[in-house]
């Protein structure tokens, strides 16, 4: 990929970018639910990370294996055993938190396997998902594309919410970075904020 | 578009040099029947090794001129614009070392008895075999493989090159295949040896000066093999309980479709394989264990490795289930090498490897276009 490409793939996943000023040159990184492995390209192109992906899509599988990633076909949902302890320094949950179904688990399965995590999700607390539900609807927007019958995503949350899972489960926060149409917010962010990533370690 | 590589020859490669066995047997000199399709481009970066499973050969893709209807076994893989494009690389076959298709084996005559080795043939192992075809890629000019490919035992020498001749292979294609039998595995192999060796035909493996051919050992053993090869679900699919008759004879006649089919297999088996060879192959599954000289340590036994893995594994494959490939992974992402997995959802069992399937030919087709991508790079420096 050249570097056109790598703004492009910033551009249109502004996570991307806040999870690659996170990780220093050359660190191992497991991606789980890894899609076509852009993000691993992305971090590859700009970080020179070592990574792997694990997905459970076939056609993912061939999509990363196009681009040049390491891809491990697999139900990471299931849990990590297939991981060494500590084997990576990132494990990193992109968009994808709200669509795992043993987040408990999996949240602790990624800091079993990484020295840190970082996961990256909508904030269902943002103020237009506000507004749908005040409005007596299920949000549909730009983060949130899915109607209620078709959508994937079974564990949405806040910011607030977010941030209380991680005090109840020894995960202490390192970093936040919060986003909306890929620009910064810091003024009331629970509300404000369309998407957020953190970076985590056990507690 | 998809198509053959047409005609192709056999070639013959005579070795002088003796051959000494893992189990420290010596074959004063040899030969090994190959073909090849495609073209070797000028660094000589293109080659890809063909290892073939318990019954293949070297004609693994194309028909003869003499014989329109022998296609190559992997033919549904192998050729120009198929995943395997023989239009990018350079494809190399061989029957290997104890094989009954042309390369030296218990059929070929000892010259110093001049009988045929038959029981007096080495024990040949997984180790045995990638020396030998080391010796061929020597004679091919091939100082380093693109890749070497192969499924079941066939993916078990493609493994073996990677910890043999880690700077020799550039990446391992590992299908259907596993780090070493289980119990239940080798069980199998040996009742099916056991047909054979218990075959009266089978004259302590020197039947050839009796005239004699152990064919009910070597019929009992492939019904046995091809069971274990299929699916539940495949077999159910594909036979059912349907009578041939229609309806019940009473009787030990053939009267399943199932029954009916294991024997045609056999029989068709049995008419063309050596049951040396057959005991020879099943042997070297048995023996194959690189964690063996690792006090079982796989990690470690893949320390030396530096090649990148594609490892592939069929949902509905009993024989070498998913699982045994997965442990594979394990061991590959414990030594940090760089490897992609996937498990693809047939019902064909382990026969699934050899099967048209659109998704499995996909992902080869994906990853083998990844390292055409490289020597072609490699070229335009």
């Amino acid at each position: 990929m050249n570097e056109h490409d790598s703004h492009k793939l910033a551009a249109s996943r502004p996570d991307f970018a806040a999870i690659a000023a996170w990780i220093p040159e050359g660190a191992s990184v497991l991606d789980l639910g890894c899609g076509d492995g852009s993000l691993l390209r992305y971090l590859k192109d700009t970080r020179k990370v070592r990574g792997y992906g694990v997905e459970i899509s076939d056609a993912n599988i061939v999509a990363c294996i196009n681009n040049g990633m390491n891809v491990i076909q697999g139900d990471f949902d299931a849990g990590l055993s297939g991981f060494e302890t500590l084997s990576f320094d990132f494990v990193i949950l992109s968009q994808t938190l709200q669509a795992t179904r043993h987040t408990e688990a999996l949240v602790s399965e990624m800091l079993r396997v990484g020295r840190e995590g970082i996961v990256s999700f909508p904030n269902f607390g943002h103020w237009k998902n506000r507004l749908q539900i005040l409005s007596g609807n299920m949000p549909v927007s730009e983060e949130l594309p899915y109607q209620w019958y078709d959508t994937p995503n079974v564990h949405l949350c806040t910011l607030h919410d977010f941030e209380a899972f991680c005090g109840r489960h020894q995960v202490r926060i390192l970093d936040r970075r919060v986003m909306t149409r890929g620009k910064e917010v810091s003024l009331l962010p629970n509300l404000l904020g369309a998407m957020a990533a953190y970076r985590f370690r056990r507690a | 578009m998809d198509s053959s590589v047409g005609i192709v020859k056999a070639q013959t490669a005579q070795f002088d040099a003796p051959f000494t066995f893992r189990s420290g047997a010596v074959l004063p000199r040899y030969q090994l029947v190959y073909e090849t399709y495609g073209e070797l481009n000028a660094d000589k970066s293109n080659a890809i090794l063909i290892c073939h499973a318990l019954s293949g050969h070297h004609h693994v893709a194309g028909i003869y001129q003499d014989e329109p209807k022998n296609v190559g076994w992997w033919d549904n893989m192998i050729g120009p614009g198929k995943p395997i494009d023989t239009n990018k690389f350079f494809v190399v076959g061989l029957n290997n070392l104890g094989g009954c298709h042309g390369s030296t084996g218990p059929a070929s005559i000892d010259a110093k008895t001049g009988k045929p080795y038959g029981a007096s043939f080495p024990v040949v192992t997984v180790e045995d075999w990638v020396e030998s075809q080391a010796r061929l890629a020597d004679l091919l000019g091939i100082q380093q493989f693109a890749a070497v490919i192969g499924g079941s035992l066939g993916g078990m020498q493609a493994m073996q090159w990677s910890l043999s001749y880690p700077e020799r292979v550039r990446h391992v294609l590992a299908i259907a295949t596993a780090p070493h039998l289980t119990a239940e595995n080798i069980a199998f192999n040996d009742v099916a040896r056991n047909a054979i060796l218990t075959d009266p035909d089978f004259h302590g493996g020197n039947f050839y000066e009796h005239n004699a051919v152990p064919k009910r050992g070597l019929r009992l053993a492939r019904m046995l093999g091809h069971i274990t090869y299929l699916s539940d679900d495949a077999m159910a699919d594909k036979f059912g309980r349907s009578l041939r008759a229609g309806k019940l004879g009473y009787s030990y006649d053939i009267e399943f479709e199932i029954e009916s089919y294991l024997r045609y297999q056999g029989d068709k088996f049995a008419a063309y394989f050596d049951a040396n060879t057959y005991l020879l192959m099943t042997k070297a599954l048995d023996y194959f264990d690189p964690a063996r000289a690792f006090d079982g340590n796989l990690d470690r036994a893949f320390a030396a490795a530096r090649a990148d893995y594609l490892v592939v594994s069929f949902t509905s494959d009993w024989r070498f289930s998913p699982d045994r490939s997965r442990e594979i992974v394990q061991t590959l992402l414990h030594n940090r090498l760089n490897v992609s997995y996937a498990e693809i959802t047939s019902t064909h069992g382990h026969d699934s490897f050899l099967m048209q399937h659109e998704h499995y030919h996909d992902v080869m087709r994906a990853y083998l276009g990844r390292i055409a991508q490289e020597f072609s790079a490699q070229e335009k420096k």
